[in-house]
């Protein structure tokens, strides 16, 4: 192959920016190819090679480098008006793809020539920090099998030590930060009660109309008020808002001492011979625990409300709801319901900030923590539901 | 003498209704590096901030390149930002992704290079300074400084026309200090980069600044501006060069 021909444009990109009202530089990132009389290849950059121009450059340099097999190649930059990093980076590419010396740079302006000097192609060319090989499945399996089962030792060990900093501090009163006390309380609960009562007040009038619809065939809507009154106090009220606390505070739990622990403020507390738990777990705790059942209360409250309301279209007065709710449920039934959200508000406070304080590095550790918060919170509000149902079956509540 | 690459005019800035700095004016020259000096809570990072658009200003202009960056919306603030490259003061690196994948980033957003060249782009940044071999690390498995030089190389990617610094050698052993020294003179002498840098090192200050502005909590103002030799030697504020010589204040005996 002889002569010489210019093999690309690129200026699209120019003309990308030009619409956007930028300055242009007209200056056309070309390549030509030729061979000298002596079997050399000569590749002749011209224009500017910045990140915007180069890719076409690049390929097709490349491309007559290895079209060139055995022959020794010159890069003649004589032509190049502007390089920055980028460029600088395409030209340890083109010398770098084959053995030292096959490829030369020529005529290159010095202020670039430095730049150059700066950078050890083979340093570029091969990755020398590759990421890790992800496990088999069989090793991901049991890795994932024995962070659980860690994770449940870490679950155990935190109860203990949340339980051990409770006694203490209902023995210690005054060591209690009773001012974050107080602000936590404010949020885990007063400012929870718009969200409890829209969910609670939804719940009742689904109850009511959709337990109503058949009842009225056997003419027997009104023990619609028996339905809603029991399934409510015993079960659902503390249930749902539980799940809420979950979702609201047991997440915010996880996510502000997550923050903490990534920008070392839990560290710094340690160092200062103050005990992590006793000052950021305990204030929480003892938050949800005199505000969970204020919630549940509430809850039951409204969704009875919301279940009259319903009830209302279908011809039952209040006072007939009520005498009718009054009969039927008792204090054992609301105690039941009532004695659940404290533990409730232990076990969703506590795992909250249990996965704060487990928090690694990152913006996306302290997502997982709320996550996980939310995800375990949940999962054990479930299993211990069910406990106490058992509980209640056996002692007859 | 050439255009100023940034015009900064009556430019006062703060939280809140105070100002901590009041009707700020100077000039950056293109290709020079100016350090942008002052005690700490004087507004340096504040006037930083300003300078690339993230806070909006009290009153004033920031002008890039021609471009009122206080003013600029949509596709013209985007192109203003294509021009700048910011390394805040804690590194900023994205914590999900390598460094490789940092410095990947701009490039596959803004150029429509092949993945290959745009790998090995990142590699040539990170290489030069000096993380040549961390590449494929995450920024919690390195060090703050090695993070550090991580967020420069990120900030260099698009090859900008202008660097911001914020902090680049604070936490940094002498060494490397000296050598990102050499690296910024080196990239300012032979591609004309224009450098804005926050810093309190004097050693770093006396290597590579062309210019620098002194800002002062007192005054709310630039309290002196120039080459810093010559304030160190010449400045008849004895702030000043109680500053640049390094002297502590006068202890009551």
């Amino acid at each position: 192959m002889s002569g010489s021909r210019v093999l690309s444009f690129s200026d699209a990109v120019e003309a990308l920016f030009a619409s956007r009202g930028q300055r242009v530089r007209r200056a056309v990132t070309a390549l030509a190819v030729s061979d000298t009389p002596d079997g050399r290849r000569v590749l002749a950059l011209s224009g500017r090679l910045d990140a915007t121009t180069i890719r076409n450059v690049w390929i097709e340099a490349r491309e007559a480098i290895e079209a060139a097999i055995g022959r020794p190649v010159v890069v003649d930059a004589a032509k190049v008006d502007y390089c920055d990093g980028a460029g600088i980076t395409l030209l340890a590419d083109l010398v770098a793809q084959r053995k030292p010396g096959d490829v030369q740079v020529a005529n290159l302006a010095p202020r670039f020539e430095t730049m150059l000097q700066q950078v050890d192609p083979k340093e570029i060319e091969r990755d020398q920090d590759p990421e890790a090989a992800r496990r088999g499945s069989v090793e991901e399996i049991g890795a994932i099998a024995a962070g659980m089962g860690r994770d449940m030792r870490d679950q155990v060990v935190f109860v203990g030590e949340t339980a051990a900093a409770l006694v203490y501090a209902l023995a210690h009163p005054a060591s209690i930060r009773w001012k974050d006390v107080w602000r936590i309380c404010e949020r885990v609960g007063a400012d929870a009660l718009p969200i409890v009562a829209l969910i609670s007040f939804l719940l009742g009038v689904i109850l009511a109309f959709q337990s109503a619809i058949p009842m009225r065939r056997f003419g027997a809507e009104i023990f619609v008020a028996d339905l809603i009154g029991l399934a409510m106090l015993r079960e659902l009220g503390p249930l749902m808002t539980a799940i809420l606390l979950a979702g609201r505070s047991g997440a915010a739990f996880a996510a502000e001492i997550g923050t903490m622990t990534v920008n070392q403020e839990v560290d710094a507390l340690t160092t200062m011979g103050l005990d992590p738990v006793r000052f950021l777990v305990t204030p929480r705790v003892i938050a949800a625990v005199l505000m969970t059942p204020l919630l549940t209360l509430f809850a039951d409250l409204i969704s009875l409300a919301g279940g009259a309301i319903t009830l209302t279209t279908f011809s039952i007065p209040y006072v007939t709801f009520i005498h009718e709710v009054e009969g039927f449920v008792d204090v054992s039934d609301f105690m039941a319901g009532f004695v659940k959200s404290f533990v409730f508000a232990i076990l969703i406070a506590g795992i909250g900030c249990l996965r704060g304080l487990q928090t690694t590095a990152g913006a996306s550790a302290v997502g997982d923590a709320a996550t996980r918060a939310v995800v375990s919170g949940i999962v054990l509000l479930v299993a211990v539901d069910g406990l106490f149902a058992v509980v209640y079956y056996v002692l007859d509540i | 003498m050439e255009q100023p690459i940034i015009v900064v005019r009556d430019l006062s800035v703060g939280y809140g209704d105070v100002p901590l700095l009041r009707d700020v004016s100077f000039d950056v020259r293109p290709g020079e590096i100016f350090v942008i000096l002052g005690g700490s809570g004087s507004g340096k990072s504040t006037l930083l901030k300003n300078m690339i658009g993230l806070n909006e200003p009290m009153s004033g202009s920031v002008m890039i390149d021609g471009a009122d960056i206080v003013t600029a919306s949509g596709d013209e603030r985007r192109a203003i930002l294509r021009k700048i490259g910011v390394m805040y003061q804690s590194g900023a690196l994205f914590g999900s992704m390598t460094l490789s994948e940092n410095v990947r980033l701009p490039l596959e957003e803004y150029t429509d290079l092949t993945s290959r060249e745009i790998e090995l782009i990142a590699r040539m940044k990170l290489s030069i300074v000096g993380l040549g071999l961390f590449t494929g690390h995450l920024p919690a498995e390195i060090s703050g400084g090695m993070q550090k030089r991580a967020a420069i190389a990120r900030a260099m990617a698009l090859d900008p026309m202008i660097l911001f610094l914020d902090e680049p050698s604070a936490g940094l052993d002498p060494i490397t200090s000296a050598e990102l020294d050499a690296l910024i003179k080196r990239l300012s002498r032979n591609l004309g980069v224009t450098f804005v840098i926050v810093t309190h090192e004097l050693a770093s200050i006396y290597a590579i600044a062309d210019r620098v502005i002194m800002l002062d909590r007192r005054t709310g103002g630039i309290v002196a501006e120039g080459d810093p030799r010559k304030l160190r030697d010449e400045s008849t504020d004895p702030w000043v060069r109680q500053f640049f010589n390094r002297e502590p204040a006068p202890i009551a005996a």
